[in-house]
């Protein structure tokens, strides 16, 4: 019996699994050789075909970023130029599975030589694709995980995540890997526990782990005693989720009974469709980039989508939020390119470059404030003369409007806080209407750590005190200026963030819908 | 008869022709009987625009002036609808609005 073994990592998804390791970076079993050259080259094309419909099954259970990937290998499978030289080489007398295996790493080669990022990345997609067609010449299930796996290695593949049975539970833990990555986006959606960048990690360990990815760490080879405390976290865990559930329906509280409003963040309009109003206070941040993701939606699109969202919320405020393209947010024939982009030209600064795209989002905002009570907020706020461009903007459209007799109304127009100069000297802002902190950006500017970068999430907190401070003096400013602030980053639905929050003055959380129960539970065990 | 037609585009979107991009060029390109191929550079070499292994292996980042040349009797038609979907930036853009 090996000595347990106790790798620290990052937590990716919350949650706890318990089952045996599966190596993800297992190579497929050994292919056996066929008689003669036909029958390798009908044994290879019959693995395609087989890995293509695979995949064309998971496009089906797909939303449409994964769909997009698969798609891709699709393509890249059903093209004869991929699979030409590996039936050249059978023709010359390889068996399948090497001709396949080099045709591939020839093709591999050239992206890991590429100098651009983007192609060179690509090169996953290929091995994955590789992978792909190996696992279905060897007939061994495609590799499947035992249901309840904890699936351990290197990185992993979109299409490993989306063909795993995660019905009965297991989960994830990587030695590279990102929280920021697209599996790591799934695994939140659908509770998978995952934790990434485990250090001194082991090469192919096997047997029996615990995975603790709400703390982010994976014991190997666990000793009853380990078993038994870990059993113990898990069921408290899932205990916290049951009781969340019964808060969802009521107002939250803190323990000595201070209100606190919850209210949610979404993208894209239709979120609010599984979202039950009575559950939350409003929607606390409404992202508009979404409208942007394809081409520059019109004004008619864009007032249909605040619309939408501003008539289910009835009589509850919805904060939205001006396009924040930029940053990690790219938009085309919108946002420039630039050495820098979280310091460059994003949000406001952007927006206020190209007046003829922020002009038709005002218009469509002040159409729009007449179906419910919209609110409105600028993103990536630096000095008041940005904020009051904006408000100028807000009233000239304004104008227009009534020249042209078309139904309207201003509404409320605050700020984002989220450049450390408007949370450092507030006194600027004493004329917005509401104060909205966006601790994502906020904390990766003044801890000037890339919130996308793991290798700095460990300085990317929240709880540090320089960002505690700054968000309770932003919180003390609106108290005495009679101006409402909030919080919308992530921090707002980490139950291990809100008690700091709390005590540092907040009042007003936006969250995830998703995290809407947790939060509140964990409000109602904030002492003040 | 067969015709022959070519023109010349910049790619303006964020990546390039990448992953996304390329599965719907090369999708619209088999869509038409012409021979159609692409270029980085005016003397080529050239790629098959109807296989995506190819196009891909062009490695075109934003920035690139793309030469696309078909022949055939609807090489015209060919020619003019890629252009317009670079032109579209392949009717995507930033699909992921990440956290605020």
């Amino acid at each position: 019996m090996p000595a347990p073994l106790r790798l620290q990592g990052i937590p990716a998804s919350a949650g706890y699994a318990e089952g045996p390791l599966f190596d993800i970076d297992r190579p497929p079993a050994a292919y056996a050789g066929k008689a003669s050259s036909e029958e390798e080259r009908t044994s290879l094309q019959a693995a395609i075909g087989k890995a293509v419909s695979r995949l064309v099954a998971m496009v089906e259970a797909s939303d449409s970023d994964a769909a997009g990937i698969l798609e891709f290998h699709i393509a890249m499978l059903e093209d004869d130029a991929l699979s030409g030289p590996a039936f050249a080489a059978i023709n010359s007398g390889l068996p399948a599975d090497l001709a396949w295996r080099q045709a591939l790493d020839a093709e591999i080669a050239g992206y890991t030589a590429s100098e651009q990022d983007y192609f060179r990345a690509r090169a996953t997609d290929l091995l994955d694709i590789r992978d792909q067609v190996l696992r279905a010449l060897t007939d061994d299930g495609g590799g499947a995980a035992p249901i309840g796996a904890i699936l351990y290695g290197e990185d992993i593949a979109p299409t490993r995540f989306l063909e795993t049975d995660w019905s009965a539970g297991g989960g994830i833990a990587l030695k590279a890997g990102s929280a920021a990555s697209h599996v790591a986006m799934l695994a939140r959606s659908r509770g998978v526990p995952m934790v990434v960048g485990l250090v001194d990690p082991p090469a192919a360990p096997a047997g029996i782990a615990l995975l603790d990815a709400e703390h982010g760490s994976i014991v190997l080879a666990p000793s009853a005693t380990e078993t038994g405390s870990f059993r113990e976290a898990l069921s408290a865990f899932a205990g916290r989720q049951v009781n969340a559930r019964t808060f969802l329906a009521q107002p939250a509280k803190t323990r000595a009974g201070t209100a606190v409003r919850v209210q949610v963040n979404i993208a894209y309009p239709d979120d609010v469709d599984g979202i039950d109003i009575a559950t939350c206070d409003g929607v606390g941040l409404m992202r508009t980039e979404f409208l942007f993701g394809k081409t520059l939606p019109d004004e008619e699109t864009q007032y249909r989508a605040y619309r939408k969202v501003l008539e289910w919320a009835g009589a509850k405020p919805v904060t939205i939020r001006t396009v924040d393209a930029g940053g990690d947010k790219p938009v085309p024939g919108f946002t420039v390119e630039e050495g820098n982009p979280f310091l460059g030209l994003r949000g406001i600064r952007l927006s206020l470059t190209r007046l003829d795209i922020f002009r038709v989002q005002i218009r469509a905002l002040l159409r729009a404030a007449v179906h419910g009570n919209l609110k409105v907020m600028f993103p990536m706020i630096a000095m008041a003369e940005e904020y009051a461009r904006a408000a100028a903007l807000f009233a000239e459209e304004q104008a227009g409007l009534v020249a042209r007799g078309v139904a309207q109304l201003m509404p409320p127009l605050g700020i984002m806080v989220e450049v450390p100069s408007v949370a450092i000297a507030p006194e600027a802002f004493a004329g917005v209407a509401f104060l909205s902190i966006g601790s994502n950006d906020l904390t990766q500017y003044v801890m000037a750590a890339a919130r996308d970068n793991a290798a700095v999430t460990h300085l990317n907190s929240v709880l540090h005190p320089a960002v505690l401070r700054l968000i309770g003096s932003v919180a003390v400013f609106g108290r005495e200026h009679g101006i409402a602030v909030s919080l919308c980053g992530d921090a707002g639905g980490d139950p291990a963030s809100i008690p700091a929050l709390i005590e540092a003055g907040l009042r007003d959380l936006s969250v995830a819908p998703a995290q809407l129960a947790m939060a509140k539970a964990a409000i109602s065990e904030v002492p003040v | 008869m067969s015709a022959s037609a070519e023109a010349t585009i910049l790619i303006t979107h964020a990546v390039g022709l990448h992953a996304r991009p390329s599965v719907k060029f090369t999708k619209l390109a088999k869509s038409f009987a012409a021979d159609i191929e692409i270029a980085l550079a005016a003397n080529g070499p050239w790629f098959d625009a109807k296989s995506i292994v190819k196009v891909m292996a062009a490695k075109a980042p934003k920035g690139t002036l793309l030469h696309i040349r078909a022949s055939g009797d609807d090489a015209g038609d060919a020619v003019e609808a890629l252009v317009d979907l670079v032109r579209r930036d392949f009717d995507e853009g930033a699909d992921h609005a990440r956290s605020a």
